[in-house]
């Protein structure tokens, strides 16, 4: 790939941020060719060495807040004619429940991933407090001389404890995973106000 | 590494880079390489970041037939190093005293 179809590609992969910002961030990985260039690289190694225009439109877009490409989506590009008006207030029976609709429906994914979680934590808090409950009952025990039933409440403790640290495990890696999961899915969301849809292709 | 820590890390990074004199894109990226790896669209989001907030300035400057971008750091860009430097002598007491901790387990 030469220097004039990498920046043709990058253009095309952010073609849906607002053109100045293209131009800005074109400029500054043609001057970034060049100066690879000028460093003894040639046309091809110079554009293979700065990476690839995908994972760059990835690492862009992970970069901007997904608040900001929603607004420069939604911003009319040209002027909405009188008849584009009328039938997006005609229409509104239609498109707001519809908009409610997906919006409700991303949320509900969300939070159900989120509750598996905060379930997995609530069975760790209850082990962990079964566990303080019942060494302080232990602890009752012993102080009245009561040895058996202080021995044996006291190895329920125990139990308690463990099963505690045991969940605690498993809930940071649900928690973490549940992270990255976020992550993964904004990057997924933010791709297409990124890239303008093509029906060409 | 923590998100905010290494962010704050990376714009004082940046700053040192063109403190002595005025730096390009690629010349910080190279300059930086021995210490820290740079993405170019790490550096396009850190310089954005750092001449908003008035730590630098840009300016364009003809080189070899063609324009090239110039940072030039500015006297907030200059104090953000200093404070960076007053921070730094309190992380690495935090720091000593994190590592005395392991070793004592």
């Amino acid at each position: 790939m030469n220097k004039a179809e990498f920046l043709d590609a990058l253009r095309k992969a952010l073609s849906g941020l607002p053109i100045d910002e293209v131009e800005q961030r074109v400029e500054f990985y043609s001057e970034m060719i060049d100066d690879r260039m000028e460093d003894g690289l040639n046309e091809e190694e110079a554009v293979l060495d700065v990476g690839s225009v995908a994972e760059i439109a990835d690492q862009i877009t992970a970069d901007i807040p997904l608040g900001r490409l929603v607004k420069e989506r939604i911003r009319p590009k040209k002027k909405l004619s009188g008849w584009n008006i009328t039938l997006i207030i005609l229409g509104f029976p239609v498109w707001l429940p519809l908009l409610a609709a997906v919006f409700a429906v991303a949320a509900a994914v969300y939070t159900v991933i989120w509750s598996v979680d905060i379930s997995l934590w609530a069975v760790f808090t209850s082990f962990a407090g079964s566990f303080l409950g019942i060494a302080v009952i232990s602890a009752m025990y012993f102080v009245q001389g009561n040895i058996t039933i202080a021995l044996a409440t006291s190895g329920a403790a125990l139990v308690c404890a463990g099963l505690a640290i045991l969940s605690f495990f498993g809930c940071k890696a649900a928690t973490k995973g549940t992270i990255l999961l976020t992550k993964k899915l904004a990057l997924g969301i933010k791709r297409p106000f990124v890239r303008k849809v093509d029906n060409n292709e | 590494m923590d998100i905010q820590l290494k962010r704050g890390l990376l714009d004082v990074c940046v700053l040192a880079a063109i403190k002595d004199e005025p730096s390009y894109g690629y010349k910080i990226i190279k300059d930086l390489k021995p210490y820290i790896v740079l993405s170019e669209s790490t550096l396009y989001t850190i310089l954005k970041r750092l001449e908003n907030g008035g730590m630098l300035t840009v300016t364009t400057a003809e080189h070899g037939g063609r324009l090239r971008k110039y940072y030039n750091i500015t006297d907030t860009g200059i104090r953000r190093i200093e404070d960076f430097k007053a921070e730094w002598s309190e992380i690495m007491s935090i720091y000593r005293f994190v590592v005395k901790e392991d070793k004592d387990e």
